[in-house]
């Protein structure tokens, strides 16, 4: 399973980036054979409106089933339940307790955008 | 002649005005309209009170996808400005509340598999009470994007001979809607630091935008005189000033600060109805 966090950095020590639409970019994580791969966001996150979506189908298109971010909106939620994409809530820490965090199971998967569009 | 009234800042009195012009005008039996521009907040039929005689619903474009026919080469999503239409998995995903009805992916789809159906994004009242023709728009709750209703809005009465627009606060695209193509642009402010400063950012839009405008200062206040000099700093003529009096808060309260300020301000009222037909008649820019 790939998992892709929102980050600030580019590797496992980096903060995860509270906001999924306008993260500065994501580290996508190959959970079995702990591989990663950074996806710079920068276009998305500097975009007029439409972060949200376009980040979300960076992280599709990038191969991710899953998304480790603090917050996520309405339409960003939309578009990665469209492709099955699953949604786990994290906040506080690096992108190394997030992996172990859910690794352990200990992440919440969200069944809901937590919060409005341009928050 | 179309008339905008807008402000900047919100709450400054551009209905209150607008509503003043309207009965100004029905009262010298020329043929008036009052448009209700503020579709996402409406409030001119509060002190209007016009019956509704009927209600039209408006709507917009949005694509619809037949995946049946599509092949996932993704055209539709490249030309989309708004994040509209996403490829997502090799299957083109909708998210309506950002088209902006420009009909890009349709005419971009090779496979034609993109046809343009519409949607209901909310309604314009019409109605007529005093001599007052009205047509007022109301966004459906949860829509995103305003400009197109206010463009319906603004088809309505095109044979009166005074139509009033009243705007939206601001001047982000829902005020550029109302305010575009417009004969003269009123600017109704008040003597206070927000007040100020978003009338300085309306007064750029009226020069961008080539619109003769001129100001109403409303809720002046003596010994402040910050609004005054900002007309005469900037050359911009100051039309009319509504002092801060409790008298008028109190019939505002009722809904009837309109035929009170019709009555005591009516000097005001004339100087801004001719002041806005001279300048529309000498085609002052």
């Amino acid at each position: 399973m790939k998992v892709a966090i929102s980050t600030e950095g580019k590797d496992l020590d980096a903060a995860v980036d509270t906001r999924f639409g306008r993260a500065k970019g994501f580290l996508v994580y190959d959970m079995d054979s702990n591989e990663s791969v950074y996806v710079d966001n920068k276009q998305n996150l500097e975009a007029a409106q439409g972060a949200g979506i376009q980040s979300a189908k960076t992280v599709i298109d990038a191969g991710a089933d899953a998304v480790i971010t603090g917050n996520v909106g309405p339409k960003a939620f939309t578009t990665l339940n469209s492709a099955g994409v699953k949604i786990y809530l994290f906040k506080d820490g690096n992108v190394q307790k997030a992996i172990d965090q859910l690794r352990k199971g200990e992440l919440k998967l969200t069944s809901n955008a937590n919060v409005e569009g341009h928050w | 002649m179309n008339i905008a009234i807008a402000s900047g800042k919100g709450g400054t009195g551009k209905t209150t005005i607008s509503m003043s012009l309207a009965s100004y005008y029905a009262d010298k039996n020329i043929s008036v309209a009052i448009l209700d521009c503020d579709v996402e907040e409406p409030n001119v039929n509060l002190f209007l009170q016009a019956p509704v005689t009927e209600e039209v619903r408006t709507t917009v474009l949005i694509p619809q996808v037949d995946n049946s026919l599509c092949t996932g080469c993704g055209k539709c999503g490249e030309i989309c400005e708004y994040s509209a239409i996403v490829l997502i998995k090799d299957k083109p995903l909708v998210l309506k509340e950002m088209c902006h009805s420009c009909g890009g992916c349709f005419l971009v789809c090779p496979e034609k598999a993109i046809t343009e159906i519409s949607r209901e994004t909310g309604v314009v009242e019409l109605g007529e009470i005093n001599g007052i023709k009205y047509a007022g728009g109301r966004l459906n709750i949860s829509e995103a994007m305003s400009p197109p209703l206010i463009k319906d809005v603004k088809e309505f009465y095109p044979e009166a001979e005074i139509r009033l627009l009243d705007s939206p606060p601001g001047t982000s695209c829902p005020v550029i809607e109302s305010v575009r193509g417009c004969d003269f642009l009123l600017l109704v402010s008040e003597p206070t630091p927000f007040g100020l400063n978003d009338l300085k950012l309306a007064a750029e839009m009226a020069r961008a935008m080539k619109l003769p405008f001129g100001i109403v200062e409303n809720r002046a206040s003596e010994g402040n005189t910050s609004l005054k000099d900002f007309c005469k700093k900037e050359d911009v003529p100051l039309l009319a000033s509504i002092p801060n009096t409790r008298e008028i808060a109190v019939r505002y309260s009722r809904g009837d600060s309109v035929s009170y300020i019709k009555e005591k301000y009516s000097s005001e009222l004339e100087r801004i109805a001719l002041h806005i037909d001279s300048t529309v008649k000498a085609g002052v820019k």
